[in-house]
């Protein structure tokens, strides 16, 4: 029994099968593992390990490098409000401080019902729309006090569950190309075995001749030469 | 001004609602660009690019195809895109990640052609949610299409695309810090040299990183030749530009001007553009390309979005963000807020820039907040002097990448522009903008 769901498993080894070295794949899977439960679990921790092959503490001190990995509990919702320069100017640090009044925390704070966490952020590169704010990676701009407040009920309400997923959930659109689930110690790099070949004529592809046909050719033109490196993946 | 002359090279789509899709893309052209590449060889792809003079729009403006002839000769090279866009005020790859993940996609495969990369990543910045997700669903229509994969449009080229998703490092811009990072491994900026990962990139190998606003002027380049690109702008900028504009005016946004022919006058004031100040109020100061930038007075707005003419200027156009601050902002306060922004993504490997930071926080929060004293200002300079010998322009480096030698650029334009301003904090104990 693994503390990540199979399907995440599954995914995870997917995403090592698209890098030449399998230690790439590390923050995506990260990620994913957020996408579960909302933050790394240490338990998740070692079984990325696992996939990647490295130790737990390498994906911890990796993970711990980051913003968005987080290495313990933060709410359902992370409100993250840009306070850098170009929001600042337009009043970001009021927009803060009635947030912190609002939610009853100071930034870094998550509320004790687990439900909010609010961050005092970097540029979020939503300029034209400041003072912007993201709640769990999804922007709001232009936020009076009132719009914040209202924001703050809808999502305890619930009612922006298609717009802000629940915390760590980085992409809802999953690759669906080149993704030959690898067994350890086989070829990490899928579509290196074969000639290049190409079914389908341009656009009447179905998604199940893609995936045959449009996996990873790793040729350079009119070549075959695999991009898989081994040299690094031994040491 | 010239704006009306000007074709949308990057932006021609944005205005569709469905701007983002295969649909609208190929109904505006989408993927021709691709195959005009694939109808030509290599060579001659690089050389429209090397006529076009495409000079890199991540902010360092080297030129694309440049760096494109240093690649080692390598059984494999990779081709790496960065989207990482952190720099304070800079959103324009943003947009053109959001609203035209295609055109990006079209560019990426006419690079990874052009120089024949084994595999290309697009590392995004991980707080662009929507922009992963967009350009993630881009890939798949275009691998379903057969514009990325095997035999790319019936040809004999092939390559594998990966959307690479970032996880909240402003670093991670940094061309060597990404490619720890798409590694799996914490952002630090590799030693210097190699300076260039042409030589010695992801994996050890020869690889190429592009910014996304670069790949995404690809695909007209290779429709209309690189001459008519270069026939845009004036001296080595050429073609057209993304400005992303901030701050402390009318009409905050992207704007896609022609380089070198507009003024910081004309896109800070003109109705179709800035169109002025908030209020009416008076302009103080503008940076002209990224924090990192130094900062321009009042008396500088005439000079062109030109990357050789704001160089000579003492500062740079950089990521081509422009943030404006009007008489109503405190300049140590925008300048501590630049800094903290510093101190809080310095990856810590170099001891001026992660001390440095820090210290200078601190001391400018507090002159700030009116408990500061005039010895402190000459002290900022000192440590800033640290960081950035001589204080010169470029700056020099004590560090491993640049991020600490930008530090004093806030510091040191707010301690040279408004010293008098800065004075007022430390003699009436308080802010008095506050």
């Amino acid at each position: 029994m693994t503390h990540l769901s199979e399907e995440m498993i599954t995914h995870a080894r997917q995403l090592v099968s698209l890098y030449p070295e399998p230690r790439s794949a590390l923050i995506p899977i990260c990620h994913l593992a957020q996408e579960q439960d909302g933050w790394l679990r240490p338990e998740a921790i070692e079984e990325i390990a696992a996939i990647v092959g490295v130790s737990p503490a390498e994906v911890f001190g990796t993970a711990s490098f980051y913003d968005l990995l987080h290495t313990e509990p933060v709410g359902r919702y992370v409100v993250s409000i840009c306070t850098n320069i170009a929001c600042m100017l337009a009043g970001a640090y009021d927009l803060l401080d009635h947030a912190e009044k609002n939610l009853g925390i100071k930034a870094g704070g998550t509320t004790p019902d687990g439900l909010f966490t609010l961050e005092d952020a970097e540029c979020i590169a939503d300029c034209d729309n400041a003072p912007c704010l993201q709640v769990n990676g999804r922007y709001f701009g232009k936020l009076t006090r009132a719009e914040f407040d209202k924001l703050v009920e809808d999502l305890r309400a619930c009612e922006l569950a298609e717009q802000v997923p629940t915390h760590g959930t980085l992409c809802r659109v999953r690759r669906s190309v080149g993704l030959a689930a690898r067994d350890s110690g086989g070829d990490i790099h899928p579509g290196t075995g074969g000639e290049p070949e190409r079914s389908s004529s341009a656009g009447g592809g179905s998604a199940s001749e893609s995936e045959k046909g449009g996996v990873a050719g790793s040729g350079t033109a009119g070549t075959s030469q695999p991009a898989r490196r081994s040299r690094r993946g031994k040491k | 001004m010239t704006l009306d002359r000007v074709p949308r090279i990057v932006t021609s789509r944005i205005g569709y609602e469905d701007s983002y899709t295969l649909e609208r893309f190929l109904a505006t052209g989408g993927y021709d660009g691709l195959r005009k590449a694939l109808s030509m060889s290599p060579g001659e792809v690089s050389a429209e690019v090397n006529t076009a003079s495409l000079l890199g729009r991540g902010g360092a403006g080297f030129p694309a195809g440049r760096k494109w002839s240093m690649l080692r000769a390598a059984p494999t090279t990779y081709l790496v895109v960065n989207g990482d866009e952190s720099e304070p005020a800079t959103f324009k790859d943003h947009l053109l990640l959001e609203r035209d993940p295609h055109q990006l996609i079209e560019g990426v495969m006419i690079a990874a052609y052009a120089i024949g990369a084994a595999q290309v990543f697009i590392f995004i910045r991980g707080e662009m949610a929507l922009g992963i997700e967009r350009v993630t669903q881009a890939l798949n229509e275009a691998y379903e299409y057969g514009a990325v994969g095997r035999n790319v449009l019936g040809s004999s080229f092939s390559v594998d695309v990966v959307v690479h998703p970032g996880a909240g490092a402003y670093i991670c811009g940094e061309e060597t810090a990404l490619l720890e990072s798409l590694e799996g491994k914490r952002g630090f900026p590799r030693i210097k040299p190699p300076y260039f990962p042409a030589a010695i990139g992801l994996y050890g190998e020869p690889t190429v990183v592009n910014n996304v606003e670069t790949m995404s002027n690809l695909p007209w380049i290779v429709l209309n030749g690189g001459a008519a690109f270069a026939a845009l702008g004036s001296g080595s900028s050429t073609g057209t530009r993304l400005f992303a504009l901030s701050g402390r005016v009318n009409n905050p946004g992207v704007f896609e001007l022609e380089m070198a022919k507009t003024t910081f006058r004309d896109l800070i004031f003109d109705k179709s553009l800035g169109n002025g100040i908030i209020d009416g109020k008076a302009l103080k100061a503008f940076i002209p390309g990224g924090v990192s930038a130094p900062w321009f007075s009042p008396d500088q707005v005439d000079i062109h979005l030109d990357q050789d003419e704001v160089g000579k200027a003492g500062s740079m156009l950089g990521s081509g963000s422009v943030v404006v601050m009007d008489e109503t902002t405190c300049a140590l306060r925008a300048a501590w807020r630049i800094t903290k922004f510093f101190w809080r993504e310095s990856c810590g490997q170099c001891t001026p820039c992660r001390e440095g930071s820090g210290w200078l926080e601190k001391t400018l929060w507090r002159i700030e907040n009116g408990e500061g004293s005039e010895e402190e200002l000459d002290m900022l300079m000192d440590v800033c002097d640290n960081l950035a010998p001589g204080l010169t322009w470029p700056p020099q480096q004590t560090t491993i990448c640049v991020l600490g030698p930008s530090i004093p650029s806030s510091i040191a334009s707010a301690i040279r522009m408004f010293r008098d301003e800065l004075l007022v904090h430390v003699k009436e104990g308080r802010c008095p903008f506050a």
